[in-house]
């Protein structure tokens, strides 16, 4: 019974969400463009949808999502999970571990299976992402074919899941947040002047198109949950930041992809010249 | 137009498919690496199980509604209609788009509650709930600017790069001065915020925009509105850290 009363509030909540664009659009049709809107019931009966299926997926998220994310970060800086051998490593190794924990200052190594973790979901959720199918069909058309749809999906995952473990080392190691973020804008700064002009407001647009509704809460609370759970480490100061590595890295790995294989089919076009003279 | 049982089936399973990697790697890692048993299993399939629900049932709904009506407003407007009214509707749409985003409702009382056991702000539900609502229109402020300067920048032809690396010496500026505690959530924010309902929108916009005029091209002016939109609200959310 609290589970429907605890639904019935967040559904009344969602309302107030969705009322803003309820009534931009409403408020647009009638004053501005001054015409009845066409189909109105079904329009209504989509926003009543829209509005269902919010609250759904916000209870969802509370009950499953955020706690996966959590749980998995607990899990994998465990001290029993990561004084465990790895790949039966020296036993020297664990012993030096094992001092280390009692100091509760770990070393960053022995989280080697969150990054890991982090990469393979970064990795997975991008390549099945559907908007990046529509980005990458979209720069195989602007670049005239020479930016292959695969390759294009294939490095903005990597960027993700590179992204996304590089971020989680930094939660480990605390190491302040802007350092790497505006390092990242110095790269893409850099690689804006040397790539192809026709990708680059595509590759912009990547970085924000990547990350998804059902990616980021996931990310998020893997953040929080590492920031929690390492020690020495703060929530609110270090917990943050791994969703804008997320959408940062696919910038730089789509302006990389477009210069590789902008250099690929000058070289090749050259190797033609040359063996047509021979 | 297919029938609408077909129709809503699809929907459901590209929701799944969204939800499917998570979860495969996440059994991976279960099963091999951690052996360890999931506390609360129950719970957690019942709300995977509402996330794909409230997925599919938000998606069928948008694509409904708001989609075809907001996409042929974003048409009409650009093709004809006062630059004024152009660039006001250019802001409500972002504005709007992104209050009802479902990622950043879900972020922002998340950081919320962070903020209250960090100390930043009190710790009553009432504090709490005030700041996930401060947090969050200060972001859909940011992408409706984003989504107005993105038009004119398209009316005006200006270049992206310029107005992005602009961007980012405000963000590298603004993170001098900010406080510490601020830094994360307002990176983050930009990620956050563009999704599920302001991508296809701001696209529909852009791309509007791009092809009505003379001289544009449609790829390359099309494009760059959501890049705007993932940059402005760090931009914001770092001077709403100062003020609170």
């Amino acid at each position: 019974m609290g589970e429907l009363k605890e639904f019935f509030w967040t559904f009344l909540h969602t309302i107030t969400d969705v009322l803003p664009i309820a009534g931009i659009i409403f408020g647009f049709q009638f004053f501005v463009i001054r015409k009845k809107i066409p189909h109105l019931k079904r329009v209504l009966t989509g926003f009543f949808y829209v509005v269902l299926g919010l609250a759904l997926f916000l209870q969802g998220l509370e009950d499953a999502l955020f706690p996966i994310g959590k749980m998995m970060a607990a899990q994998l800086t465990d001290p029993a999970f990561i004084n465990q051998p790895l790949f039966g490593m020296s036993a020297g190794l664990i012993e030096g571990t094992e001092a280390i924990a009692q100091n509760l200052e770990a070393h960053w190594i022995q989280y080697f299976w969150v990054y890991v973790f982090a990469f393979t979901i970064g990795f997975s959720t991008t390549i099945a992402e559907p908007s990046l199918l529509a980005v990458a069909i979209k720069a195989n058309e602007v670049s005239g074919g020479t930016i292959g749809i695969w390759g294009l999906r294939i490095s903005v995952a990597l960027g993700v899941a590179f992204g996304i473990s590089l971020g989680s080392w930094r939660i480990v190691t605390g190491l302040p947040l802007h350092w790497f973020i505006i390092t990242g804008y110095i790269i893409v700064v850099i690689q804006t002047f040397y790539s192809p002009k026709l990708i680059i407001p595509l590759a912009y647009d990547s970085g924000g198109v990547t990350t998804s509704t059902v990616t980021v809460p996931i990310v998020a609370a893997l953040g929080i949950g590492l920031a929690s759970h390492v020690p020495g480490r703060s929530e609110l100061l270090d917990g943050f930041g791994l969703i804008a590595f997320a959408s940062l890295f696919p910038i730089i790995s789509v302006l990389a992809y477009a210069q590789l294989s902008e250099w690929y089919g000058k070289r090749k076009i050259k190797e033609k010249e040359c063996s047509e003279q021979l | 137009m297919k029938s609408p049982v077909v129709h809503f089936l699809k929907t459901i399973a590209s929701s799944a498919r969204d939800l499917a990697p998570i979860a495969v790697v996440i059994a991976c890692f279960q099963l091999f690496i951690l052996k360890q048993p999931i506390p609360n299993m129950d719970e957690i399939v019942i709300g995977s199980i509402l996330v794909v629900v409230g997925l599919t049932f938000f998606i069928y709904g948008l694509e409904m509604g708001l989609f075809p009506i907001g996409e042929s407003m974003a048409f009409a407007f650009a093709r004809k209609g006062s630059v004024f009214w152009l660039l006001v509707f250019a802001f409500c749409l972002g504005f709007g788009t992104t209050v009802a985003e479902p990622a950043l409702i879900a972020v922002s009382k998340k950081a919320a509650r962070i903020a209250a056991q960090g100390g930043v702000i009190e710790t009553t539900d009432m504090a709490i709930k005030q700041y996930a609502q401060g947090l969050k229109f200060t972001v859909a402020f940011a992408v409706g600017l984003a989504a107005t300067i993105g038009v004119l920048r398209i009316i005006k032809g200006w270049s992206i790069q310029w107005i992005i690396m602009g961007g980012y010496v405000l963000v590298v500026l603004m993170t001098i001065i900010a406080p510490k505690e601020i830094i994360g959530i307002a990176y983050d924010s930009g990620g956050v915020t563009t999704s599920t309902i302001t991508v296809p929108l701001m696209t529909a916009l852009g791309i509007g925009l791009a092809s009505s005029i003379k001289g544009r091209n449609p790829m390359l002016d099309g494009f760059g509105l959501i890049a705007l939109a993932s940059l402005t609200p760090i931009i914001f959310v770092m001077m709403y850290g100062m003020l609170y």
